[in-house]
């Protein structure tokens, strides 16, 4: 049985946890992840890799602001990484757009753009709206049933693999212990905290709660709520091509390989990772309406992976009032987020408080009664 | 290189290769053709730029990939060589041209 | 025949993937007992990759090939003669259940696609080579033996220049055998047949003499001990050239021999091809004595998935006689299942082909042994590629075991091996040794690579054409 001794154990080695545990060890902590094994669900297994700014944070305005912090924050995160494992994670922001096939499609996404801005407290960043025309300026490929698309410079994306490959070598070459076949089953806590699971325990001053979905199970046990249900979505991936997409689109981006990835879907499916045809049909049916040349590729494979969706769509930051030392990160954007969670949430943990800019993103959203 | 046994009979099928007029027997693959007509490699990889040659010849080496007919990406080993094909050998990473859709 | 994707049956009792011996004896055997029955092969004729070319073979000499080989053609025939349908140039990209029963398979023929419906899905998709990564084994010139069986079967292509055959099992003596036949001057054959196999396979030894194989084997071997040079206890094998195979350096007792060469031909033996079974979600168990993963089946060929049976090399290596019988042996049960025979029939006319099928897998525990291959040509060192298609070597595999790859899903996210378009054929079992080693631990433990269809390439084009849903529509515009 392991017993191992830490100073702040990260339960959970996806992106979330990764990037939390390399901005833990940045800022000189002893840090233990504790991960699962080879088939576990993963979400960050299955990521569309954008780096994304366009159309968040419509209900909570801090999300937009959070996400933009973050847009902007991860050329830093990039270059580290480079510097310190040698591996360029390919990160690129000339901005991004979302295309529409129709144009009641387009007008429906430009309103709901239009509310995001229009929301009380929303610092505005930059978009555009463009018609046919000015879409092909961009993208010369797409197709006559483009009607439109939205434009945002603050987009761009990464290639998700190279940065979970960079986190990795990074915490190995700094000396974090990264343990997986360690699922945590209880945390308990008298002077330290004890997580613990059939493989042992490790007992730690402090532990994050990165855990995914698992979070839901485990967040009671620190006195904390973690409402997060699972959330599929189903990804295609073609083989590789030569460079001809040049900005990424929310459900259609050419990875620095080569490959062009295509998405995604939306199912409220319980822990189902299948694929099904229906939906990737779907996916590509609008893929090849974007772009009509793609109809030739050929798709090498598919994927489904499940997000971890809280119950309004935004992330979860909170520490336990009754385990002090207990904090909790959960999101579904740890792409996106990995430059705040690195540079902002994990300092803030190492520190022992997290900021009150964060308290909107506090669990206690969610026993709040609305207003009416 | 490989040469064709004496007592192999069959049909003469002509084609072209990277161009230049060449000749199968009916019932070779374009594998086949592309190895009995002496081809060094049939792409290279849009990984690094490997020269690969047909290796497993039943589908799942995913080697002999070539462009036939327009078409890029296509394993020769499954397809039947007919009169009048158009093959060619593959450099890299495939092109996405605009093709005509039925 | 059927060539058109349209001309396709829109459903059918019974599919099954793959015209090999284990689908055509399966196909005749479940029409014959009044099962609507479609067979569905990638290839343009029957006969998969043993009996390849079977109805149309250029090489006339029936001697050449085998008197094994010819034994497909009965079984062809018997399919030919049957009311069971057979599609060509038909790739199955997927298979997946339907709500209230029965599934459906997407199918490619032409670059079309269509979805058509089963009650029940025999996969008879067979076999395919073990990987042999040794360095330079991407190397134009550098092939499987089972390739170049496959351009001498179907093509009469044999090669030129200098041949060096490597590698072990029975395959690798069948194909010996028919170039000597052909008039082919090999250079010389390396047998990596590990010495200390002949000692672990003796118990197996008395099986094995009363069994089919021993007079094929002895027979072959007879024939090729005077006729070609041979090394034994081969070591290791690396091919040399710059663009091209130029030479094979081989080791014997610690020295390294160096030999000129056009062509190396590697074998060393055959796995079940387990990639639909892997991607409808049965549950496949790891086989430490053949060194492969398999499907869970009952004695029926029944997976753990209802209605998704494999027969064949596809369920267990066993040859192609042992195939043709789980062949007609899943098509009784299948009968039974979807209401044409009672269990009794079933089971009465089962004996035959279980008693047929018992003496063909007598003495495969010797062969088996004999020629399991040593962990130095399955685990390799180095900057060997273990991954094709991505172009992933063994150092990099090794070296990032400890960065929390622990297994072949963690494994391919963290460096694309098994993204390719092969899916894995040539690198998952060569991944997972290479963890499995690095770790110390059992490839049980570690495990395989999750997959999902498609099994085979399809366009986005052909992708898009199949059926969507509101539910599906509303999932994936979603404003």
């Amino acid at each position: 049985m392991i017993r191992e001794d830490t100073e702040i154990a990260v339960i959970g080695g996806g992106l979330v946890g990764a990037a939390i545990a390399w901005g833990l060890s940045h800022a000189g902590k002893r840090v233990t992840v504790l991960d699962e094994g080879d088939n576990a669900f993963r979400a960050s297994r299955g990521n569309f890799a954008l780096v994304w700014v366009q159309s968040k944070g419509l209900g909570m305005a801090a999300y937009a602001a959070w996400s933009v912090r973050s847009s902007n924050a991860w050329a830093r995160l990039a270059s580290a990484l480079k510097d310190e494992t040698g591996i360029d994670v390919a990160h690129q922001r000339p901005g991004g757009l979302m295309l529409s096939l129709s144009d009641s499609e387009q007008e429906r996404r430009v309103a709901q753009m239009r509310r995001l801005h229009n929301q009380p407290e929303m610092i505005p960043y930059p978009y555009e709206v463009l018609d046919h025309a000015r879409t092909k300026a961009l993208l010369p490929d797409i197709g006559p049933q483009v009607a439109g698309s939205i434009y945002c410079p603050l987009d761009g994306h990464v290639n998700s693999l190279k940065l979970f490959r960079s986190l990795h070598a990074s915490l190995s070459g700094r000396g974090v212990a990264y343990r997986p076949n360690r699922p945590v089953e209880t945390i308990t806590r008298d002077t330290m905290f004890t997580v613990a699971g059939p493989w042992g325990a490790v007992r730690a001053e402090k532990i994050v709660l990165a855990a995914g979905n698992g979070n839901a199970r485990l967040a009671p046990h620190v006195g904390l709520d973690a409402p997060v249900r699972p959330q599929r979505g189903q990804i295609i991936v073609t083989e590789k091509a030569k460079p001809f997409l040049s900005y990424p689109l929310v459900t259609v981006r050419q990875t620095d390989e080569g490959g062009v990835m295509i998405g995604d879907s939306l199912e409220e499916v319980g822990f189902e990772n299948v694929v099904t045809t229906e939906i990737t049909a779907t996916e590509a049916d609008r893929a090849v309406r974007m772009f009509p040349m793609l109809a030739g590729l050929n798709v090498v494979r598919t994927w489904s992976a499940l997000r971890v969706m809280s119950k309004d769509g935004f992330p979860i930051y909170d520490q336990s009032a009754t385990h002090p030392g207990a904090f909790l990160a959960t999101c579904h954007s740890g792409v996106t987020l990995a430059a705040n969670h690195a540079f902002d949430i994990a300092p803030q943990i190492a520190a022992g408080k997290l900021s009150d800019d964060l308290l909107p993103f506090s669990a206690r959203r969610f026993h709040v009664p609305q207003a009416a | 290189m490989f040469r064709r046994l004496p007592e192999a009979a069959g049909d003469t099928v002509a084609f072209t290769l990277n161009g230049a007029q060449a000749t199968a027997r009916a019932g070779d693959t374009v594998a086949a053709a592309l190895l009995a007509a002496g081809v060094a490699y049939c792409r290279t990889t849009p990984v690094s730029g490997a020269r690969r040659a047909p290796y497993c010849m039943m589908g799942v080496c995913f080697e002999c990939l070539v462009t036939i007919d327009g078409v890029g990406n296509r394993q020769a080993c499954l397809i039947p060589v007919r009169d009048g094909m158009r093959v060619e050998t593959q450099q890299g990473a495939r092109a996405i041209v605009a093709e005509a859709h039925a | 025949m059927i060539r058109d994707v349209e001309a396709l049956p829109a459903s059918v009792e019974v599919a099954i993937i793959g015209a090999g011996p284990a689908g055509l004896a399966a196909a005749a055997t479940a029409a014959g007992l009044g099962l609507s029955v479609l067979m569905l092969d990638e290839n343009p004729n029957v006969g998969g990759q043993i009996y390849r070319a079977i109805a149309a073979n250029p090489v006339k000499d029936h001697a050449l090939l085998g008197a094994d080989y010819w034994r497909g053609e009965a079984l062809a025939q018997e399919a030919a003669a049957s009311a069971a349908q057979h599609a060509a140039g038909a790739i199955v990209w997927s298979v997946s259940p339907l709500d209230g029963g029965g599934y459906e398979i997407g199918v490619s023929m032409g670059g079309r696609s269509r979805i058509i419906a089963a009650r029940e899905v025999m996969l008879a998709t067979g076999a395919l080579e073990r990987p042999f990564p040794i360095p330079g084994w991407t190397l134009p010139g550098v092939m499987s033996c089972g390739g170049a069986q496959t351009l001498l079967k179907a093509s009469g292509l044999v090669p030129d220049g200098r041949v060096v055959i490597a590698g072990c099992g029975p395959l690798l003596w069948l194909i010996v055998w028919q170039y000597l036949n052909a008039g082919v001057a090999i250079d010389v054959v390396l047998d990596t047949t590990p010495r200390a196999n002949w000692l672990s396979a003796l118990p197996h030894m008395p099986a094995f003499l009363i069994s089919p194989y021993l007079a094929k084997g002895l027979k072959l071997m007879d024939a090729l001990r005077a006729r070609v040079r041979f090394v034994s206890g081969v070591e290791a094998l690396r091919a040399e050239g710059n663009d091209r195979l130029e030479a094979v350096i081989y080791t014997r007792r610690g020295r390294p021999y160096r030999i000129a060469a056009d062509t190396l031909l590697l074998h060393q033996g055959v796995v079940p091809n387990i990639n639909l079974s892997n991607a409808i979600g049965c549950r496949h168990v790891w086989d430490d004595t053949q060194l492969t993963w398999k499907p869970e089946t009952d004695a029926w060929g029944v997976t753990s998935v209802p209605g998704i049976t494999v027969a064949g090399d596809g369920a267990g290596i066993a040859g192609a006689e042992a195939a043709a019988e789980r062949g007609r042996i899943a098509a009784l049960g299948a009968a039974q299942r979807l209401g044409k025979i009672d269990a009794t029939r079933r089971d009465r006319e089962a004996v035959a082909p279980r008693a047929t099928l018992a003496r063909f897998l007598r003495g495969r525990a010797f062969l088996d042994v004999l020629y399991r291959p040593a962990k130095a040509f399955r685990v390799p060192q180095g900057d060997t590629l273990a991954c094709r298609c991505e172009e992933v070597s063994a150092e990099r595999i090794r070296a990032t075991v400890p960065l929390g790859a622990i297994g072949p899903n963690q494994m391919k996210s963290f460096l694309r091996c098994g993204m390719g378009p092969c899916q894995g054929r040539l690198c998952g079992l060569t991944v997972a040794e290479l963890i499995a080693d690095v770790r110390g631990v059992s490839m049980a433990e570690v495990g395989y690579y999750r997959l999902r269809p498609p099994v085979k390439p399809i366009s986005l084009g052909e992708l898009a054409s199949m059926p969507k849903t509101e539910a599906s529509e509303k999932a994936v515009v979603r404003v």
